[in-house]
This record gives structure tokens, C-alpha cells and sequence, in this order.
């Protein structure tokens, strides 16, 4: 177990020395998001910290039990903005377990290249912006156009940018056109040049190495004792993955590789996050390579008493307007129970705890969200650390506010 | 290291505290048990602690709430072995005047934030909880708003209604 130092580091007998208050947040813009810590200062060095969170906290959990469950995507969306697609899918999922209904393969690999992409989109930021707070503007910018170039993949798939809504119960909305196959191509060649020069610009740069290794280590056990999941978690070398541990989405058919860490610490993140965004790449790769071999006119699952049919249909066919009717009027009974499902976010373990008593919105919806659950340890482990150290900790982290809060 | 599934999980656990810990089935694969507060630590150092269990992992814990029942407000434990990759799920239900429960803390310091958002949203008041306040919710709150007596806002409120930015 590791032990985090004590709160005394005034050893001195000065009877002068006193503690000072430093207020992080709510809104600073090293904290990247609306949440505050307030600090007990020796110097440079906290001495104690508490981290006050829910300044965006917007009651989902709540208003899911008065939406239908095809409106509650949206929600998702607003929990991790910076890889909407991952919740809106992990939704998608947890409702189909809890209705039985089971996908097509190709919805499957459409499925993975939009995750896989949002992951990508992810770890962009989070590492672009360590790399910012460490004081490497250049590597940011550089990363931030493939960060559009995925949102204008985003765009081409379902029309909006950063909070999707992508895809509906069953499947998709509507087909990939070619545009979008075509920009997943172009960003899949272009990519790994501009990670490949953004790793040559940090991973042996010797300002940036001191600024990160040995910062904020985490052992196994203290990270697991934290129950905490994602890249995080791998960086201290726990091989927990919930794509390769309990695949959903067809993961099993994918070959890819889990990165870990051996000492937890800023680097350590760093560098598994990076090697994360090849294996996604890899991963859309074998994605695109598997959808060749599929029908390309299957975007969803035949389900319709679930998935809402086109518009067109709806105004010229009895049965398409039938259904549209008893969907948006919550008529079609869903069965009784209660799911438990998990996605790898890009932060870790997304669960949706969902109970279900046969109505048109369920009885309670919980969201497993990892950045709530990693956030727990930062005041923990901010114990003894230098301001400018805990800064790029929580940059590590990847706290992102919409997820802390729901 | 054999293989761990739920029908060892559910024999080792009835062989280990017989009545105490009910079965409730395993509703998408995902075996439910049902204990109670007197026992819910004991339930979960021993699944945590067992050799050849070693639910080592504390996925969530959240809490609902059924008016109807005796016992209204259920807790809820997402376990998780990395060792053997089985999930487990207990629960314990508290009736609504008399929410206590002895705190998980004890064993896994991620249940920390966990008990305060459950007690924040249900009320439940983990006993030994080192700091169990409000998280998510403003401080001088006084009710328990996931509970089901406390509706959403109707959204066709007028009082609230600005002349020039709507609601």
C-alpha cells in the first residue's frame, strides 16, 4: 500500500512559519475545466488540499428517469465532450443487452472506428494540453488539426461536431457516405506522421522528461485500492482493459495490443496514451479492412420497434408511421430488469447501471464514470507535491468536468 | 488457478455464510446477491479478501429507491475480479427511516467519493465514513433529491420565465 506523506512538513521550530490558502479553480485556466481545490500552501509546496467538485453537475441521473430511453443520448453526449461518441454508443449498447437485440457486424465496425476515433480525439487533447502545461506549445498545435479533421469526420457521420448524439438503438441513423470513408482514410494516412513527429518533440525531450517522470507516482495497489481504470490505471501497469477483458462491439475479432505502464508516474501516462492512439489507429484500420467484406447497405439492426424509421417512410408507409408513433409515445413494452454495462472510455471504465421496470424511461440510470471515480486520489496524492507538479498531474488525469459531474 | 464462474462464485459464497447471503439470480450474466447490513462488510472482505476469489476491484456503488417496499432504499456494489474476470453485484436493502450502513471505506479508499455521492443523492449514512458531506449538490441542501418524492421541476413553470431569454 502506498502511503501518502503527512501533512506536517513544518519541522522547523520558527514560530513565524504559518500556512497560506491558494484557491484553484473553480475556474482557472490550469484546472481545464469548472472545478476548484483549495489548498493548504507551504511555499511552493500543499501541505493539504480538498477538492471541491459539482459546479456543473446538472442532475442527469435524475432527468433519465423522465426521458424516453433514445433521449437520454443526449445526455450522454455531455458527459465526456471530448469523446462524445464512446457514451453515445455505450448507451446504445446497454439498452440493446437490456432488450436483446444484437447488432450486424458491420454496425459493429462502424461502431469501433467512431470510438476508436473519439479516443484518438481524447488523448489528443489530454496530451496536447500536458504538453502545454509543461510549456511545449508547438506539439498542442500541431495535434489540434487532427483533432478537427476528426470532428469533420463526426460531421460527415451524423452532422454535429462535438456532442454527437451519433447513432440510434440498433445502428446508425444513416449510412457512411463515401466522403466519410474516404476523410477516415486520408486521416488514418496522415496521422501517424504528425503523432510520429509529436512524440519526437517530447518522449526523449529532456526538459520535458524532468517536468514529468518520477511526478505523482501511483503504485498498482494504490491505484486499484482507488478503483481506478483507463490509461491511468494501465500506466501503473495493471493490464485492465475493458475492450480486451470483457469485449462488446465485436472487440474480440480485433487485433490490438494493451500498453502499460511499470511506474505510474506523469510520463508513464503519457507515453500509454500515445501508444493507445496507434492502437486505435490499427484498430480502425482492421475495422475498414473487415467492413469491405460486409453488406454495404446494413447500418443497423433489423429492430423495428426500436429504431425510428426515416422521415420519408414515415409520412408514405402505414406500418413506418405505425411504429414511429409507439416509439416517440413510449407504447412498445421493454422487459423488466436491471443491466450492467461497460465500455472502455477513453478515461476508463464507463458503466450505465440501468433498472428497467418495463416503461418507456428507466426506473434509475446510473453512470459509472471514470473521471469521477480517478479524480477521488487527487488530493490524496497532491500531499507534499509542488504546486507546478500537481498541476500537470491533473492535466494527466484527464479530468474532464462534464464527466466529474453529470 | 481454476477457473472461476458464477455457480462456484454462488457455492463458495452459500458455503461460506449459508443464509445469510441470498441468491437472486443473474440477470445478464451478472450474479446478484442480496445480504444485510449487519453482514454487507463481512460479504465484502471475504470476496475481496479470499484467495481464490479476490474481488479485488470496486467498481461502483450507487443506491436506488422503491417507495413501495418496507425497505425502500436499496445499495448497490459492483465487484469486480481482475484475477478470474467475474463481475458480482450485492445489495442491500435499508428501509427509508433508518438508512445506515456501515462504510466500504474500509476496505477500498475509491469508496470514498462512492458512499458521498450515494449519501448526496439518497441519504444513506455510511456509519465510519471519514468525511461524508455533500459532493455534487450545494451544501445547505436538505433534501435527498434522487429519491422518488421529489419530482423534476415542471418544465411549464411560468415564475420563471425572463421576457427576453425565455426559461
Amino acid at each position: 500500500m502506498q502511503n501518502f506523506p503527512s501533512l506536517n512538513t513544518n519541522t522547523d521550530t520558527n514560530l513565524q512559519s504559518e500556512l497560506s490558502t491558494l484557491n484553484l479553480g473553480p475556474t482557472h485556466p490550469a484546472t481545464h475545466g469548472v472545478f476548484q481545490n483549495v489548498l493548504q500552501m507551504d511555499g511552493e509546496r500543499i501541505v493539504s488540499g480538498v477538492s471541491t467538485i459539482g459546479y456543473i453537475h446538472r442532475a442527469f441521473e435524475k432527468i433519465a428517469e423522465h426521458r424516453p430511453f433514445y433521449q437520454i443520448t443526449p445526455l450522454t453526449d455531455r458527459l465526456n465532450y471530448c469523446s462524445a461518441p464512446i457514451n453515445n454508443m455505450g448507451w446504445h449498447m446497454t439498452v440493446e443487452k437490456l432488450l436483446g437485440i444484437s447488432t450486424p457486424k458491420r454496425v459493429d465496425y462502424l461502431r469501433v472506428i467512431m470510438m476508436e476515433l473519439a479516443r484518438i480525439a481524447d488523448h489528443i487533447i489530454c496530451n496536447g494540453v500536458l504538453g502545454v502545461d509543461t510549456g511545449a506549445f508547438t506539439g498542442f498545435l500541431y495535434m489540434m488539426e487532427y483533432r478537427e479533421a476528426i470532428y469533420e469526420i463526426y460531421e460527415e457521420v451524423c452532422g454535429s461536431r462535438l456532442t454527437t448524439n451519433v447513432g440510434r438503438l440498433g445502428g446508425f441513423e444513416r449510412n457512411f457516405n463515401d466522403i466519410a470513408f474516404a476523410k477516415i482514410r486520408k486521416f488514418l494516412a496522415d496521422f501517424p506522421k504528425v503523432l510520429h513527429e509529436f512524440e519526437s518533440l517530447f518522449n526523449r525531450n529532456r526538459i520535458f522528461i524532468d517536468r514529468t517522470r518520477g511526478v505523482a507516482p501511483v503504485t498498482q495497489e494504490a491505484a486499484l485500492d482507488y478503483s481506478w481504470s483507463g490509461p491511468i490505471l494501465r500506466a501503473t501497469g495493471v493490464d485492465y482493459d475493458v475492450r480486451a477483458m470483457n469485449p462488446y462491439c465485436s472487440y474480440e475479432d480485433f487485433d490490438f495490443e494493451v500498453p502499460v505502464g511499470t511506474t505510474g508516474d506523469v510520463y508513464d501516462r503519457f507515453l500509454v496514451r500515445n501508444e493507445e492512439m496507434k492502437q486505435s489507429m490499427r484498430m480502425i484500420q482492421q475495422a475498414l479492412d473487415k467492413i469491405e467484406k460486409e453488406d454495404p447497405n446494413i447500418f443497423h439492426a433489423d429492430v423495428p420497434e426500436f429504431y425510428l424509421p426515416p422521415k420519408e417512410e414515415v409520412y408514405n408507409n402505414m406500418e413506418a408511421l405505425i411504429y414511429h408513433f409507439k416509439i416517440v409515445m413510449g407504447e412498445i413494452p421493454t422487459p423488466v430488469g436491471e443491466v450492467y454495462h461497460s465500455v472502455e472510455g477513453a478515461n476508463g471504465e464507463l458503466g450505465f447501471y440501468l433498472v428497467n421496470d418495463g416503461g418507456r424511461s428507466p426506473y434509475r440510470l446510473h453512470f459509472r464514470r471514470p473521471s469521477f471515480i480517478n479524480y477521488s486520489m487527487y488530493a490524496d496524492m497532491s500531499r507534499g507535491m509542488m504546486l507546478s507538479d500537481a498541476i500537470i498531474n491533473m492535466s494527466s488525469l484527464n479530468v474532464i468536468a462534464g464527466e466529474l459531474d453529470a | 488457478m481454476g477457473a472461476l464462474n458464477n455457480e462456484i462464485l454462488q457455492q463458495q459464497v452459500t458455503g461460506k455464510f449459508g443464509e445469510l447471503v441470498t441468491f437472486t439470480g443473474e440477470p445478464y450474466g451478472l450474479l446478484t446477491a442480496e445480504t444485510t447490513r449487519e453482514n454487507i462488510i463481512d460479504v465484502l472482505t471475504y470476496l475481496k479478501q479470499d484467495s481464490s476469489l479476490q474481488f479485488i476491484y470496486l467498481t461502483d456503488i450507487t443506491a436506488i429507491h422503491y417507495p413501495e417496499q418496507e425497505n425502500a432504499i436499496g445499495v448497490i456494489y459492483h465487484l469486480h475480479s481482475l484475477v478470474h474476470n467475474v463481475r458480482i453485484r450485492v445489495k442491500v436493502y435499508l428501509p427509508a427511516n433508518d438508512v445506515r450502513i456501515p462504510t466500504a471505506t474500509v476496505l477500498w479508499n475509491g469508496a470514498n467519493w462512492m458512499e458521498r455521492e450515494t449519501y448526496d443523492f439518497f441519504g444513506v449514512d455510511f456509519e465510519g465514513h471519514p468525511n461524508l458531506v455533500r459532493i455534487l449538490n450545494v451544501d445547505d441542501m436538505t433534501v435527498f433529491p434522487m429519491r422518488k418524492e421529489y419530482p423534476l421541476e415542471d418544465p411549464n413553470r411560468v415564475d420563471k420565465k425572463d421576457f427576453y431569454f425565455g426559461r
